[in-house]
């Protein structure tokens, strides 16, 4: 077991390097940033901006709705091409499939907070707590989609296994997103059904500002949380290694107690 | 004439499980090798390993030039494994079973009739549903398969246990068959005179691993054949 | 592959033939959801005029689903799975032929209970032309993911409660096309019936493809 190409080798090899100094501190970096972004956006969007002459102070979820979507399609996105990469075999690494992981996880997160976000805005502005626009109706079956991979990627098994077995479902999942969002649009479009528009509202000045400060922030917070998931799932995957070391050792072991068993 | 099977310090997990924790073994070509061990020592893995039905975590294992870190699938057809499984479908006739099987692995079809006839599975028993048949003769139809087959290695996982005295007569001539026709057989048994009868050489497995086998039986075994 | 596919296809459909689970067991249970819609929006008839395509559908996969988990039952069962895999057939072929059975099953399941649904919800049956073909197109789709996400739950401990999370979301757009093509052709609806049917076909062409590329990892996989 001394060649260093043994998958088993290659990942305790991988864990080990996985945390290096400089790209944990760059993710500090962007946590830390990106949370005091956060916290200016809260104080800019709450106390600064001025209420919308449609929609009064529901306009202030314009600076966390729209940037957590954003967060989430990125976060998929994400995924999506970490999960194709590990499926090249020239890029195959399982370091790949921790990001394809990590940032699915985070991309369910955002989804979540969006959909949530989404309707408490469209109560009040179209009377309705969900409407089966093509936007939403396509996050809320991406929300289940990857919840369906998320499920498939906690079941146990050998790393190498889970991880192609999990990379083909993200790829035919991702595949599925354009054909859902087409068939909804048109669906849309063929029933004149009461399409609420939400009033056309201005966004201009502090109100612009404050909407692009949130995409930053959010989109570095999205950046820290996709580097410390990952970095706990290469722990998880080191402590799985050297578990294999104590299990190999076990089960050699086997031989000598068979053989008193057979002595007695 | 290259061995038959070789395997470096091979492992082979089940989740985290090693199935076989670094398992080293030559087997030339045409040998007849008989795995001894405890029940959970690693053979039937072993066994499935050498099918190309596991994947090799590490170490090297190569089966009749087929190297399996590489690809597990092309030497499929090349082996025969006689499982615990009888890999049957329960609704389907003895005979549409066998004559699946052998469309699948492209054996030719005549060898369906006389393979049957070897094993004893004649009249009625052609028709009926492989979920009414006895295990024994379960056991008879998966042996039919492999004979019909005439794979270039044999792995064969207990293949007396079930089985009357005639067919535990019949599976030893089997394997004397296999070997002169040049093919190499790899035999599970915990029957140790009657597998040591039919084999050139045991090998004792514990721990996933080959170890050096306990000098009192291994003698046994050899003065046995 | 193609004599591989035709070879696991005609080895499913004997089986089917010969223990009958389909037809005494699955379609009997699709009856019964009908049956179920009919006192959920019943017994208006109007209502159940106008939901028929959507019940229909709605039917057709909840019937697929148990299709799916009886084809991969059969190679569970006696460890056949291995069998097919040791006697060295080409993995797009097993793909290509188990959806097929599933696919040929399930449009045999589509028949029947279209005529049943007609009976019971009062619709008459009209463009036959595009019923039938979204049929076929939408069957192929349902089949490809069906088989493709049965062999991927298959080699798992949780199959019976992953494999509908996974398939379900999926299908989302086969349901929504293959109803309001359906819908269209029962005059629910104002045209696009083309249109459906074309996006119908693109699914089931996108995933066909797939699932013949990906199913060899899979199979070893598990």
């Amino acid at each position: 077991m001394s060649v260093a190409s043994h998958p088993v080798e290659a990942v305790a090899l991988t864990g080990r390097a996985l945390a290096p100094a400089r790209g944990a501190r760059i993710a500090s970096a962007c946590g830390l940033v990106g949370l005091v972004g956060v916290v200016l956006t809260v104080w800019l969007g709450l106390w600064v901006t001025p209420p919308d002459a449609y929609m009064g102070n529901l306009v202030r979820l314009l600076y966390i709705h729209p940037s957590m979507a954003w967060d989430a399609f990125l976060a998929y996105g994400v995924s999506f091409l970490a999960s194709a990469a590990y499926l090249w075999p020239r890029t195959r690494d399982l370091r790949l499939d921790r990001v394809a992981g990590a940032s699915a996880e985070a991309g369910v997160v955002f989804t979540g907070i969006t959909l949530v976000t989404g309707s408490l805005w469209g109560r009040p502005t179209w009377g309705v707590w969900w409407t089966w626009d093509p936007l939403l109706t396509t996050t809320a079956l991406l929300f289940v989609l990857y919840l369906g991979y998320l499920a498939l990627r906690r079941l146990p098994g050998e790393p190498e296994v889970r991880a192609r077995r999990s990379a083909i479902a993200a790829l035919v999942a991702f595949i599925d997103v354009p054909i859902v969002y087409f068939s909804v649009s048109w669906w849309r479009s063929l029933h004149q059904g009461p399409t609420i528009q939400p009033g056309r509202s201005e966004v201009h000045g502090s109100m612009a500002w404050t909407l692009l400060l949130s995409f930053v922030a959010f989109s570095l917070v999205y950046v820290w949380m996709l580097a410390e998931r990952y970095r706990l799932a290469g722990l998880q995957a080191r402590d799985e290694v050297e578990g294999l070391a104590d299990a190999l050792a076990e089960r050699r072991a086997e031989a000598g107690m068979s053989r008193a068993g057979e002595a007695s | 004439m290259p061995p038959a099977v070789v395997f470096i310090e091979a492992v082979v997990l089940a989740g985290r499980f090693p199935l076989l924790s670094g398992l080293s073994l030559e087997v030339a070509t045409g040998e007849v090798v008989h795995l001894r061990g405890a029940n959970g020592a690693g053979k039937t893995s072993l066994l499935r390993a050498c099918a190309g039905l596991l994947p090799i975590a590490s170490g090297r294992a190569e089966v009749l030039g087929h190297d399996l870190l590489v690809d597990r699938v092309s030497l499929r057809r090349a082996v025969g494994l006689l499982g615990h499984a009888g890999f049957h479908y329960e609704e389907l006739s003895v005979r549409d079973n066998l004559r699946f099987a052998l469309r699948a692995s492209r054996a030719p079809l005549e060898r369906a009739g006389p393979a049957l006839e070897r094993l004893g599975l004649t009249g009625r028993l052609l028709d009926t549903p492989v979920g009414a048949c006895s295990a024994g003769q379960r056991r008879r139809l998966a042996l039919a398969v492999l004979v019909a087959r005439a794979p270039r290695l044999w792995l064969l996982d207990e293949p007396h246990a079930g089985l009357d005295a005639e067919a535990r007569a019949t599976v030893d001539a089997l394997v004397a068959e296999a070997r002169v026709g040049g093919a190499t057989v790899l035999l599970a048994s915990h029957e140790l005179e009657r597998a040591a009868a039919i084999a050139d050489r045991s090998v004792e497995i514990a721990g996933g691993r080959v170890v050096p086998a306990a000098t009192d039986s291994a003698e046994v075994g050899c003065d046995v054949a | 592959m193609w004599r591989d596919a035709l070879l696991v296809a005609g080895k499913d459909l004997r089986v089917e033939w010969r223990s009958r689970v389909g037809l005494n067991q699955v379609v009997p249970f699709a009856l019964a959801v009908l049956l179920l819609f009919g006192l959920a929006l019943g017994p208006d008839a109007a209502r159940l005029r106008a939901a028929t395509s959507g019940l229909f559908w709605v039917t057709v996969l909840l019937a697929a689903l148990l299709g799916v988990q009886r084809s991969f039952a059969l190679e569970s069962a006696d460890r056949a799975g291995d069998g097919l895999r040791l006697s060295g057939l080409d993995a797009g072929g097993i793909f290509v032929g188990k959806a097929a059975a599933l696919g040929f099953q399930l449009l045999v399941l589509e028949a029947v209970l279209a005529l049943v649904a007609a009976l019971l919800y009062g619709t008459p049956l009209e463009g036959v032309g595009v019923l039938a073909a979204s049929c076929v197109l939408a069957t192929a789709g349902l089949a490809a993911v069906g088989t493709f996400y049965g062999a991927l739950a298959a080699g798992t401990r949780v199959r019976e409660t992953l494999l509908p999370l996974l398939f379900f979301p999926v299908v989302a757009p086969v349901l929504l096309a293959a109803t309001k093509a359906w819908s269209a052709a029962l005059g629910r609806s104002g045209g696009g019936g083309v249109g459906w049917l074309a996006l119908l076909a693109v699914f089931a062409a996108a995933y066909v493809a797939i699932g013949t590329v990906a199913f060899g990892p899979l199979l070893e996989d598990s």
